[in-house]
């Protein structure tokens, strides 16, 4: 009967995207309702073929770990493609010349910017934190995710999401607010899937058998509601047109500028903190095999972090129209913010002790352990620039974009690296990883490319923050804006640089977990057999 | 008085007191007495049920 209804649901689909198409009012759009077209119109034949077939029911003693598969794989997937965009960019910003003619308006920086953030940030991490959220909340609640089949619209309706997301930047359909740059349609798909995504997550903590909920689904539950939140807000928009790209923002002014940082801060606050804190108080206790340092600690770290991080937004407006007492309030709450922050690294960080000497036998354990230090130095980074007189020197220079990747990709980037080499030979029944020294290489190929990046950003943001205030004796600039941009050039070689090594690395690891799949428990050469994790 | 003055008077004042008070009370909570065999049972929740759902 269902499976009746849903062939109505899709057939309707198909058809609106069929008329759609033919009445686009833009490229982006056209593009969009033809590939809805063909996700609806392929999935029609697919429930079709199946209806009125027997059904086997989904064994209720096992642990639904088919979507988190899925989940790891896009993850990895995405990632190396985000990061090859953004060593692509990168690349163009030292050479402006890989802004080629021919693909002038598709593929220039401009267009190839918000892609790459949101292909790392929303493809990479996104699936990344919705796979592991799925694993830990089986796991810590001993129950299997709730809702059937609702956990694999939910990874496919995630990941079609970003495939509208990235090609509608190509072709220009973006509303342009920083890391929520996809239109309105895009948006509503969006919300529809985060809430089954809450449903799936909240049914299973409702049916759990622990009586307890554990810390990271805390975290979780705080990351996919906040996230909900704040994505309706920023995107209230009014279509111009139902068959066109086009909205406009129902905010003005600097009340929009506030609702977009207000968004873009707490994105960085509950998508890239409070989601990946959920995989740090999972992942480091199962890899180092011993229970957080201190769960009182952990309780602590938690509420003060979400009571903190939403007021910190306005920092980013400093110098702005937005009233003096509202930044003055992101700048406190910022600071403020430090202490929460170093508590969850500490505890992070101490998880290990009694096991220090894994970090020496165990590179999976480096890896999340150095994602820890690269979030304590991160946290410390962004409330001091957050202080109004710092802000001055270091907004609107690369010194930004070096922080922002200190984070993404040493605290994030280097924790969901970590998960992955432990849910691969969990989630495909291997003993273990393929080879453990190329975990080692990806590990110091992905440190050594972060230093370049930020080392060559400290600089070259500093010397152009400098660059730009620097007046002669009578008061007038001394530089022009081309004159910074002259002086960066080495650094932005430097960070191309780290940033292909950081590729490197993620390549590696794509290697590694698909010979895991593969061919472990192959034996490994001779060296790297006689320190193997031991089977669980 | 006008929304705004009223809505930015009640934020920094009884709603930051109102929140303040939660935390600590929060914090309280997860100190208070016999919490600690309760937190040492529940920091092992990772290492129960690998494997399957609970019966």
């Amino acid at each position: 009967m269902l499976n009746y209804l849903k062939l109505i649901v899709l057939g309707v689909i198909a058809i609106f995207a069929m008329i759609a198409a033919n009445y686009a009012r833009d490229v982006a759009y056209m593009v969009h309702m033809i590939i809805i077209l063909l996700v609806s119109a392929g999935m029609f034949l697919w429930v079709l073929r199946r209806t009125d077939e027997p059904v086997t029911p989904a064994p209720q003693n096992e642990y639904m770990d088919g979507v988190v598969r899925a989940g790891v794989i896009a993850t990895a997937f995405w990632g190396v493609i985000g990061f090859i965009a953004g060593t692509f960019i990168a690349t163009q910003l030292a050479f402006p010349v890989l802004n080629f003619e021919w693909a002038e308006g598709y593929a220039n920086f401009g267009r190839l910017r918000p892609l790459h953030t949101s292909a790392v940030i929303f493809a990479f991490g996104g699936n990344a934190l919705i796979a592991t959220s799925f694993y830990v909340v089986q796991r810590t609640s001993a129950a299997r995710l709730w809702g059937g089949n609702m956990a694999w619209f939910v990874f496919w309706g995630y990941n079609l999401f970003i495939v509208l997301a990235a090609t509608g930047y190509l072709l220009g359909g973006t509303q342009s607010k920083e890391y929520a740059e996809p239109e309105w349609y895009v948006d509503l798909w969006l919300t529809i899937v985060w809430l089954v995504y809450l449903a799936v997550f909240v049914g299973t903590l409702v049916k759990r058998k622990e009586p307890h909920i554990y810390v990271a689904n805390w975290f979780y539950l705080s990351f996919i509601i906040t996230v909900a939140m704040l994505h309706v807000f920023n995107n209230l928009s009014i279509p111009v047109s139902i068959f066109g790209s086009k909205s406009v923002q129902v905010f003005s002014g600097v009340q929009d500028a506030m609702t977009q940082w207000w968004y873009g801060h707490n994105a960085v606050g509950f998508f890239l903190t409070a989601g990946f804190l959920g995989m740090m108080y999972y992942f480091i206790p199962k890899q180092a095999e011993r229970p957080v340092f201190s769960y009182k600690l952990s309780i602590i770290h938690f509420w003060a972090l979400i009571f903190i991080y939403i007021w910190a937004g306005p920092h980013h407006l400093h110098y702005t129209a937005l009233p003096d007492w509202a930044s003055t309030l992101g700048m406190v709450f910022s600071i403020v913010l430090w202490m929460p922050s170093w508590g969850g690294m500490i505890n992070g960080l101490m998880t290990l002790s009694g096991a220090w000497d894994k970090l020496r036998t165990d590179p999976v354990i480096r890896m999340m352990v150095i994602s820890v230090g690269f979030y304590g130095m991160s946290t410390f980074e962004g409330p001091m620039m957050s202080i109004r007189a710092v802000n001055s020197l270091s907004h609107y220079t690369d010194w930004t974009i070096g922080h922002v990747h200190s984070g993404a990709l040493g605290w994030n980037g280097m924790i969901t690296f970590g998960a992955l080499y432990y849910l691969v030979p969990k989630l495909w029944n291997r003993e273990r990883l393929y080879s453990l020294s190329m975990v080692s290489w990806h590990f110091w190929l992905a440190t050594i490319g972060i230093v370049f990046y930020a080392a060559s950003m400290w600089v070259t943001g500093i010397m152009e923050g400098l660059m730009w205030r620097e007046v002669d004796a009578n008061g007038f600039l001394v530089n022009t804006f081309a004159d910074t941009v002259a002086a960066k050039f080495p650094m932005y070689v430097v960070r191309a640089l780290g940033g292909v090594l950081y590729v490197a690395g993620g390549v590696i690891m794509c290697y590694n977990l698909w010979m895991t799949v593969k061919r472990a428990p192959a034996v490994e050469a001779s060296a790297a057999a006689a320190h193997a994790t031991p089977a669980e | 008085m006008e929304t705004y003055s009223f809505l930015r008077q009640l934020a920094d004042s009884w709603a930051l007191l109102a929140m303040f008070a939660f935390f600590m009370g929060i914090v309280f909570w997860a100190f208070r007495p016999g919490s600690r065999s309760l937190h040492e049972d529940v920091a092992n929740i990772p290492f129960r049920h690998d494997d399957k759902p609970a019966e």
